[in-house]
Parts: C-alpha cells; sequence; structure tokens
C-alpha cells in the first residue's frame, strides 16, 4: 500500500488536476457533439473515470483512503448505470432502428 | 293558548311544504282539504287568542302576550330575537289575514278546479298565510321584514302563476321591483331605528320614542323611510302602477294579497308606529297629501276602465288612500277601521267578480257582459251590498269607516275632506257602473256564453255570503259616537297608542257637524248611485269600443294619465339606455378588453418559451451545461 501511494505522489498534483479537467472537457464535448447514442454513453465513462481519478489522487496526497473507498462505490454505480443505458439503447434502436439520439426528438410540443 | 301562538304561522309553513313536495302526486282534494284546513286551523287558533286579549283587556291587565322563540343573531351590543308579540292590533290583522284567507282558499279550491298548477296555487296560498301572519306577529321590526319580503315574494309568485303569458310574467316583474324601491326604504329606516335607538323591538324603541320632541330630525328621516316602504306595499303615489298591473294573477290572489291583506300591511306598520309618526308633523302632512292624491288619481282612472278586475284595482288603490289619508291626519284607528270593512267588501267584490268571470269563461270585459242578474242571482246579491259598503251609503260597513276618515280631515283642513268627498262620489260612481254594466240591461256577448251561464257551486257562494254578512253589519265594529255608539275599536284599540297619547288628535267635531258631514256623504253616494243608474241602465249607455272618439279628460281617464308612459319615459327608457351603454362600454370593451388581454399576453408569450422545449437530447445538455457553468461562476464570483 506504502508503495503504491508513493508511486502515485510521484506524479506533482497539478498535472493529475490539469489531466482529469482535459479528459472531463472531452467527454462534456463528446456528450454535446457527438450524435451517436454509444458514443455519448462511452463520453459520460469518460467524465465519470475523470472525477474518480481525481478522487484517487487527492485521496493519496491527504493520505485518507475515504477518498478510495468512494471510488469503489462510483465504479459499482457506472457499471449499473452502463447497463441500463445499454438496454434503452437496445430498445431505442429496435424501434426507431437506429442509434441516433436526434431520432428520439418526438417528445416535444 | 299563548304559549302556543308560534303554531298560528307554523301550521300554513307546513301546509306549504306538503303541498308543495306533493303538488303532482296527492289528488286535488287531498290538496284542497291539507290547504283549506291549515288556514282554518290558524283561524281558529286566532280566534282563541283574539278572545284571549279581549278577556286581558276586559280585566284590566296589559293586554300583549309575547313570546320569545329564540335568539337569532346578537352581534355586539346588538340582539335580535325572533320573537312574537300579540295585541289588539296584531290579534286583529290575525282575524283577517286568517279569516278572509280561509274563506278565499275555500273559494279558491273551485274557481281553481280546472288549473294544472292546482297544487302550485294553493302551496303558495299557504306560503303566503305564514309570511303574512308573521308580519303582523313580529314583535320587531327585523321579524316585520321578514314578513315584509315573504309576502312580496308570495305576490310575485301568484302574479306570475300563469308565467308562460308573458305579460303576466312582466306585470309581476314590475310588481317585485317596485316593491323593491319600498323595500329598500324599509331597510334604511331599520338602519337608522339601530343608530337611534340600539333596538329594534317595538317596545324600546316605542318607549324611548315618547320621550323625544316632536318634530325630531332623526325622528323625520325614519318616518319618511318607512312612508316610502309603505307607498311600495301599498301602492301610493309614486310607486302604484303595479297593483292595477299585479291584476294579472288568478282572481283569488287579487282578493286575498292585493286587495284584503298584503297590501294594507303598509297601514298595519305606520299603525304599529304611530308613535314614531305623531311625532313628525311633517310626515303625518306628506302622508295625508300623498294618500288623498292616490285616492283621487285612481278613482279617476277607475271611472273608464272596461275591465272588470281592473276597475277594482283602481279601487282598491283609492281606498289605500284613503287610509293614508286617514292616518296623515291623525285618524289612526279610523285607517285600521278602514282596512277592516276593506278587507270585507273588496275581498267580497273580487270574488264576485271571479265569480262572474268563471261564469263567463274568462271573459273580463265589462261591455260583454250585462244582465247576469238573474243567472247568478247570489253573486248579484252579494256584489251589491259590497257596492253600497264601498259606495258608502249606510248602512253598510264602508260609510262608517270612511266616515270616520272623513271627519279627521274635516277637522285637520276642509279642503282636504272636500277632495276625499269628490273621491267619494267617484267611487259611488264606478262601482255603480260596474254593477249596472255587469248585472242589468240585456247580455251583450255571444250566444255560446250565455247558453252556459251559471250560478257558482257553493264553494264559491258560501265565502260570497259570509263577506256580504261582514260587509253588512261591519260597521258595528266601531259604531260612532255621534249616532249612539262608544267607538268600540278604538277602545279596544287603546293601548297601541298610550305611548303617544299626549300628542294624539282626537275628534271634537260638534255632532251636529259630524251629521252634516255624514249625510252630505250618504246623500251624494246615493245621488250618483241614480245618475249611474239612469245613464247604464235606463238609457241602456255601453262604454265606447276601443279607438272611437273620446273628450280629453275622458281619454285621460281611459289612459290612465298615461302614468305608465310617463314612468316609461322617465325611468324605464334612460335606465334601459343606461343599461346597454355599460354593456356595450363598460362590459364589452373595458371588462372584457382586461380579460382578454391578459389571456393573450399568456398565449404569446407561451408561444416564445415553448420553443425552449426544442425535443433535441443536445440542446437540453448544453442548457444543462452552461446552467452549472452559470452557477459555478455565480459560486465563485459571491464568495
Amino acid at each position: 500500500m506504502e508503495n503504491i501511494v508513493d508511486q502515485i505522489q510521484g506524479v506533482p498534483l497539478n498535472h493529475y488536476i490539469i489531466f482529469c479537467s482535459i479528459m472531463f472537457a472531452i467527454g462534456v464535448t463528446g456528450v454535446l457533439i457527438r450524435r451517436n447514442i454509444i458514443i455519448i454513453m462511452m463520453s459520460i465513462e469518460l467524465m465519470l473515470n475523470s472525477v474518480n481519478l481525481l478522487l484517487v489522487a487527492f485521496s493519496a496526497y491527504r493520505g485518507d483512503p475515504s477518498g478510495q473507498v468512494f471510488v469503489f462505490f462510483v465504479m459499482a454505480l457506472a457499471a449499473a448505470e452502463v447497463a441500463v443505458g445499454l438496454a434503452i439503447i437496445v430498445m431505442v434502436y429496435r424501434n426507431t432502428k437506429s442509434v441516433d439520439i436526434e431520432s428520439l426528438s418526438k417528445l416535444r410540443w | 293558548m299563548s304559549e302556543l301562538i308560534w303554531l298560528i304561522p307554523l301550521i300554513p309553513l307546513i301546509g306549504f311544504i306538503i303541498n308543495g313536495l306533493f303538488r303532482n302526486t296527492l289528488p286535488k282534494i287531498a290538496i284542497g282539504f291539507i290547504g283549506c284546513s291549515v288556514v282554518l286551523a290558524s283561524f281558529l287558533m286566532s280566534l282563541l287568542l283574539y278572545f284571549d286579549i279581549a278577556a286581558l283587556r276586559d280585566s284590566g291587565q296589559v293586554a300583549e302576550i309575547t313570546m320569545h322563540l329564540f335568539d337569532w343573531f346578537t352581534v355586539g351590543q346588538l340582539n335580535v330575537g325572533l320573537s312574537f308579540l300579540i295585541d289588539p292590533l296584531s290579534s286583529l290583522m290575525l282575524l283577517i289575514i286568517t279569516g278572509v284567507g280561509f274563506l278565499i282558499h275555500l273559494y279558491s279550491y273551485s274557481y281553481m278546479g280546472k288549473d294544472g298548477g292546482f297544487g302550485k296555487f294553493f302551496a303558495y296560498l299557504n306560503l303566503f298565510i305564514f309570511f303574512m301572519s308573521v308580519l303582523v306577529m313580529g314583535s320587531n321590526y327585523l321579524v316585520m321584514f321578514i314578513g315584509w319580503e315573504g309576502v312580496g315574494l308570495c305576490s310575485y309568485l301568484l302574479i306570475g302563476f300563469w308565467y308562460k303569458n308573458s305579460s303576466y310574467a312582466a306585470a309581476a316583474k314590475k310588481a317585485f321591483v317596485m316593491n323593491r324601491i319600498g323595500d329598500l326604504g324599509f331597510l334604511i329606516a331599520m338602519f337608522f331605528i339601530l343608530v337611534t335607538f340600539g333596538t329594534l323591538e317595538y317596545n324600546g324603541v316605542f318607549s324611548q320614542a315618547a320621550g323625544m320632541t316632536v318634530g325630531d330630525s332623526t325622528l323625520l328621516i325614519i318616518t319618511l323611510l318607512l312612508f316610502v316602504a309603505a307607498t311600495g306595499k301599498s301602492a301610493q303615489i309614486p310607486l302604484f302602477t303595479w297593483l292595477p298591473d299585479a291584476m294579472a294573477g288568478p282572481t283569488p290572489v287579487s282578493a286575498l294579497i292585493h286587495a284584503a291583506t298584503m297590501v294594507t300591511a303598509g297601514i298595519y306598520m305606520v299603525v304599529r308606529s304611530n308613535i314614531l309618526f305623531t311625532l313628525s308633523p311633517v310626515t303625518m302632512e306628506i302622508m295625508a297629501i300623498i294618500g288623498l292624491a292616490t285616492a283621487l288619481v285612481a278613482a279617476f282612472i277607475a271611472l273608464t276602465q272596461n275591465d272588470i278586475k281592473k276597475v277594482l284595482a283602481y279601487s282598491t288603490v283609492s281606498q289605500l288612500g284613503y287610509m293614508f289619508l286617514g292616518l296623515g291626519v291623525g285618524a289612526f284607528t279610523g285607517a285600521f277601521f278602514h282596512v277592516l270593512t276593506h278587507a270585507f267588501f273588496k275581498a267580497l267584490l273580487f270574488l264576485g267578480a271571479g265569480s262572474v268571470i268563471h261564469a263567463m269563461g274568462d271573459e273580463q270585459d265589462m261591455r260583454k257582459m250585462g244582465g247576469l242578474r238573474k243567472a247568478m242571482p247570489i253573486t248579484f246579491s252579494t256584489m251589491l251590498i259590497a257596492t253600497i259598503a264601498i259606495s258608502g251609503i249606510p248602512p253598510f260597513a264602508g260609510f262608517f269607516s270612511k266616515d270616520e276618515i272623513l271627519a279627521y280631515a274635516f277637522q285637520h283642513n276642509p279642503l282636504l275632506w272636500a277632495v276625499g268627498f269628490i273621491t267619494a262620489l267617484f267611487t259611488a260612481f264606478y262601482m255603480f257602473r260596474l254593477l249596472y254594466l255587469t248585472f242589468f240591461g240585456k247580455f251583450r256577448g255571444t250566444a255560446d256564453q250565455q247558453s252556459k251561464l251559471h250560478e257558482s257551486p257553493w264553494q264559491m257562494t258560501l265565502p260570497l255570503v259570509v263577506l256580504a254578512v261582514l260587509s253588512a253589519v261591519g260597521g258595528l265594529i266601531n259604531w260612532p259616537e255621534a249616532l249612539g255608539g262608544n267607538f268600540a275599536l278604538a277602545g279596544f284599540l287603546a293601548p297601541i297608542y298610550e305611548s303617544g297619547s299626549a300628542y294624539q288628535v282626537s275628534l271634537t267635531l260638534s255632532h251636529s257637524t259630524e251629521f252634516i258631514l255624514m249625510g252630505a256623504s250618504a246623500l251624494g253616494a246615493l245621488v250618483i248611485a241614480i245618475f249611474a243608474y239612469n245613464k247604464y241602465v235606463t238609457r241602456a249607455g255601453v262604454p265606447l269600443q276601443e279607438g272611437s272618439e273620446q273628450g280629453l279628460l275622458h281619454k285621460l281617464s281611459y289612459n290612465k294619465l298615461y302614468i305608465d308612459e310617463l314612468y316609461g319615459a322617465l325611468v324605464v327608457k334612460p335606465l334601459n339606455q343606461l343599461s346597454i351603454f355599460l354593456y356595450k362600454t363598460i362590459d364589452r370593451l373595458a371588462i372584457d378588453g382586461i380579460v382578454n388581454s391578459v389571456c393573450a399576453f399568456i398565449v404569446t408569450s407561451g408561444k416564445g418559451i415553448r420553443q425552449l422545449q426544442s425535443g433535441y437530447v443536445g440542446f437540453y445538455i448544453l442548457m444543462m451545461v452552461l446552467a452549472i457553468v452559470g452557477i459555478m461562476i455565480y459560486g465563485i464570483l459571491a464568495i
């Protein structure tokens, strides 16, 4: 354990923050501009994981393991979310024969 | 008996409820039996009550029975209770209401026998008896007001009884609206009484009023407003035009409500509040003049009317005018005496007219009648008695009551007497004209009508006979001193005037003057009767047909002095114009405009805002992100 913490602390904290911010921004951009539902799902995963990484980094720097416990919860939740999300995508595809998010614009005035 | 006085109004109310609820299911005989018997029961109780009161009077005790049913409402210092007061005045009124009421119920059983609304009719009549007895039994002004409004409602319902005829419905509306003007006066008067005396109970008001000075300005306002109320209910100038139109209702209604009872409510109210009125000589003067003017105008109009019920209607207005003349000159007992005798002979005249109309197959035009004397002997003889009574020929009832009023008027101002005397001559003329045109000469209707002429059944003739007897001997109630009597009615009613006795006028004319006055009016009426006989029987004159040439006075009288037209031009038309203006400008433009523009604003803004709901997921997410960024910036800046 000591070993892993040392290894994580081998990289300066600022680098983690910048890297995670970039990864999160990529995720947001992906959600905003892509129209393929599967890609949007993947972008959401990207955002989740960037936050996970940040949590781990802070946890290691502060010497507080509860941050890492959080990460496990987030990962479990993300798995459940993906399962539900994929199921929805399958149903959307069956109904519209497309995975284009714009095909779901029926729900407007 | 005195603990059970609340039964007097309650029993007719029960009759109303039963007849009203089961009007279509009960057989006619049951409805008639319930309708008549509840009023008979009330009459018998009123009779017992009268004997109680008379016994109290004889033994020298206070002849008053009060009964407090319950506190109606209490606000601050004000406590209004539903309570009844029986004294000589209200017990006599109850006798008229239930007694004449019962006879008219009995009469209606036959008269309305073939009408589809038989049950409804009896329900309304019972309801009327209920409200009328509440009106006279109340021990404060508010309970009187309940009855006052209630009889107005019944009057409206019964005038418009045949509501499918639009002119009848219009007559009902007219009566209601005109009564409403008077009722407003009553209401405001009540507020004034409340502010001045702090109570509405008669006892409290009158005992406090007795300590006030003559001509007190608050009392003047109160009495003027009460008089306005009386002009509405009792059909005086300027609110009298509803009563002739009220003849649209069935004839028993005209007899009961618009001759014998309801229209005398105004006189009852003034007699009840006599102390207030004696302390305001200005109101008394106005009352005398208005009463006299009404008497004269209505008698003048009655001279040329051809509808048998219209003649009687104007005659009623005229007689009510006499009563107000009597009240105005201080003859409270005289006026109330006239209420009593008028109830007898005018109810009789209306019922007789109803009997004639019944026999003629709903024909009301006297020009098409004539010679009915042989076919309808009972109706004829009873009508003859009533005509003599109303014309003021001794020894029948009308002579004494009218003469007492005229004697007081003479004492007050001989000019009032002179106009009253002329009115009495008019009265004699139009009444004998009615009698001669209807019962003498040749029959002028169709042969079909002639073959069907018949005397009415006993249910209709019995009331006629009873009322005829009362009209004949009614004068005994208050036999004048000049003729060896002792003014029994005045003695009986004395407690009513106690609190104001210091200011009461009493008759101080010498007996010889009284004899001259009596002789003049009796002789005048006789001469007029002979003159009318000569005109309508000997020379067989028949009123002119519609549209033929008429003299100026004749035309004025025939067209009712154009008062309806005048009111139409002065009040109804401007009001209609104003309503149309309000409808088109205020209602349509302003109010509707505000409401509609609020709607338009919401529709337009909704149209704009719904663009946000595009349905594109990407757009929503973009919004979400922008919002989060916005919140974050706000949070950073705020910290």
